[in-house]
């Protein structure tokens, strides 16, 4: 491994080279339409100005949100500024000249600064960064493993469990400080609630059997998760913090896996085998019929993420190896992206951060963009890392 | 003795800003040269404030009857204790990406239940496992499937339900690290653990 590390810079270049020579602004790209996933052009920016880990931060947030950069005469946005003690930013178009921001920071660090000066671009052109949000994970594995907490780039990680043993599946209650995961701490696999203010752990779930794969509704008011109190794996719903009005959404003998919610909170999506088919489906969250969400060209799909904008489900799907895939929210035909798993979508509905497997087991989170099929390794963490949950 | 005084209190007004802001971990503000103020502060995953406090070890442990249900209290794996040993040569393995008990891994279930009839006093904890293939999720179900197809074959031939418990490791508790079939068809298993009851 070691003696290959000469040739990295090499086929840096080289690959700086191809996307420069690649993108070019010969006219206005409009970013605000819907996209086609995988097929979008990175929008050109030319970056002058910046430098050390400020600089690494512009282009690690612009990367993973559509962007590629090239010279300011064929870039479509100029961003320029100075990173000393802080940071000093502007952002133009170069098409009408209009300067978009025009700000000098101070306070916290240069990389927040830094982050908050990609969102204040973004928003300047009408999209929502995700330069300050966090994501948590499963760090480790077996009984080795810890819950983290750590910005979207894998910056400050800290584990917010301590358990030595296993834990697995954090989920983040939208619009709380607060997740949910599953922990064995009992010596069997529960489901716990965890507010990271106050520090309390209330059990939701702990029935007998396997209580696992927690999903906080949108409202964080409820939460779906899978359990086998019945002598079966199914779908259930129960309130938050506690577990109580606890509901059953489906009955069969075959396998429920990985729910998640439409951003309305009116359906559970999940991954499971029903009349013999192996495929997504949805129920309603106050309960009824499960209705499959056709995954045309792609089979075996599992872990679904669906958009916050309600437009996109992201899934698993087990084709030889795994493929992270993305669908219309209604069904249709299925877009195979990258090779990884577990995916969670970002806060703006374009990004998602998933796993990569390497041969040996080892697993590390990446970030991709949909639209572009640009991704970036979060390289900051070391180790094993699996399970992602984007906050949102 | 007047100007003295103010002085006194002058220093004391400025250590005192000194200590509030330069302690502080939250930033100072920001310097907008287009006049509109924005602060860079440390917001969280939707604007929530971050940086407080939080426990990393709660310390609450899962207590019988604090909601979310409880395990079936008698033979609860957490109340008992456990026998690994007595059934160790009856692990039941399984075909990839299947929860069926195969007609050959049949008698290793029959001797599990076997023990149970012997030993009227002691209930059995089945872990269902998977190879490492499967994604995270899919195989903590899959494994609860397979500690569930045996319980259902145990129940079935006349031992009574409350007796036998079942839980999921999916892949987090391989037999064996390998990264190939031999390994994989060691890992795809349930494991039978006696539970004696304190």
């Amino acid at each position: 491994m070691k003696n290959r590390i000469p040739f990295k810079p090499f086929f840096a270049t080289l690959g700086l080279f191809v996307f420069v020579s690649a993108v070019v602004a010969d006219e206005e790209i409009l970013i605000n339409k819907d996209y086609v996933p995988g097929k979008e052009k990175p929008v050109p920016v030319s970056l002058s100005g910046f430098t050390g880990e400020a600089e690494a931060v512009i282009r690690l947030d612009l990367t993973v949100q559509g962007f590629a950069f090239t010279t300011p005469e064929t870039a479509q946005y100029l961003l320029s500024g100075s990173a000393n003690e802080n940071l000093t930013g502007r952002a133009q178009d170069r098409f009408n000249k209009n300067m978009l921001v025009n700000k000098s920071y101070t306070g916290a660090s240069l990389r927040r600064q830094a982050h908050a000066f990609v969102d204040d671009f973004l928003a300047a052109i009408g999209r929502k960064g995700v330069g300050q949000t966090k994501i948590a994970f499963r760090a480790g594995e077996g009984a080795n493993s810890e819950i983290s907490i750590a910005d979207f780039d894998g910056f400050g990680a800290q584990a917010i469990t301590s358990e030595k043993n296993i834990v697995a599946a954090p989920a983040w209650v939208t619009g709380h400080f607060a997740l949910c995961y599953g922990s064995y701490r009992a010596n069997h696999p529960d489901v716990y609630h965890h507010d990271l203010s106050t520090g309390r752990l209330t059990p939701v779930a702990r029935y007998p059997g396997s209580n696992i794969s927690p999903a906080p509704s949108p409202d964080g008011s409820k939460v779906a998760m899978i359990l086998s109190k019945s002598g079966a794996v199914d779908l259930y719903v129960a309130d938050l913090p506690d577990g109580s009005n606890l509901r059953q959404l489906t009955k069969s003998k075959e396998d429920e896996s990985s729910p998640c919610w439409s951003p309305d909170g009116q359906w559970i999506c999940f991954a499971g085998k029903i009349n013999e088919r192996r495929a997504l489906w949805k129920v309603p969250a106050a309960g009824g019929a499960p209705v499959r969400i056709p995954t045309s060209g792609v089979s075996n799909p599992s872990e679904p993420d669906w958009s916050p904008d309600g437009k996109w489900i992201v899934f698993t799907s087990q084709m030889g190896g795994f493929e992270i895939c993305v669908v219309p929210a209604a069904g249709g035909t299925a877009t195979p992206l990258v090779s990884g798993e577990d995916p969670s979508w970002a806060p703006n509905s374009r990004t998602v951060v998933y796993v990569q497997r390497d041969r040996n087991g080892g697993r590390r989170l990446s970030l991709l963009d949909v639209p572009t099929k640009q991704t970036k390794d979060v390289s900051r963490l070391s180790g094993i890392n699996s399970q992602p949950s984007w906050a949102k | 003795m007047k100007v003295s005084k103010l002085t006194y209190l002058l220093v004391i007004a400025l250590a005192l800003t000194f200590a509030s802001t330069g302690c502080r971990k939250r930033p100072t503000g920001i310097t907008d040269i287009k006049g509109s103020t924005t602060r860079i502060g440390e917001p969280g995953p939707t604007g929530i404030p971050t940086g407080r406090t939080f426990s990393p070890d709660p310390g609450i442990s899962s207590q019988p009857g604090l909601g979310g249900g409880a395990q079936s209290g008698k033979y609860d794996p957490a109340n008992c204790t456990q026998n690994r040993e007595a059934l160790a040569a009856h692990t039941v393995h399984f075909e990839f990406d299947s929860a069926v008990v195969k007609s050959s891994e049949k008698a290793n279930v029959e001797a599990a239940a076997a023990y149970l009839k012997a030993n009227p006093n002691v209930g059995l904890l089945v872990e269902g496992n998977c190879d490492e293939r499967g994604t995270e999720e899919y195989n903590r179900s899959l494994g609860e499937r397979r500690a569930l197809a045996a319980r259902e074959l145990i129940v079935a031939s006349g031992v009574e339900a409350d007796r036998v418990v079942t839980v999921s490791f999916g892949k987090d508790k391989p037999e064996e690290s390998g990264h190939d079939e031999a390994a994989w068809a060691k890992n795809r298993r349930d494991v039978f653990v006696v539970l004696i009851p304190k």
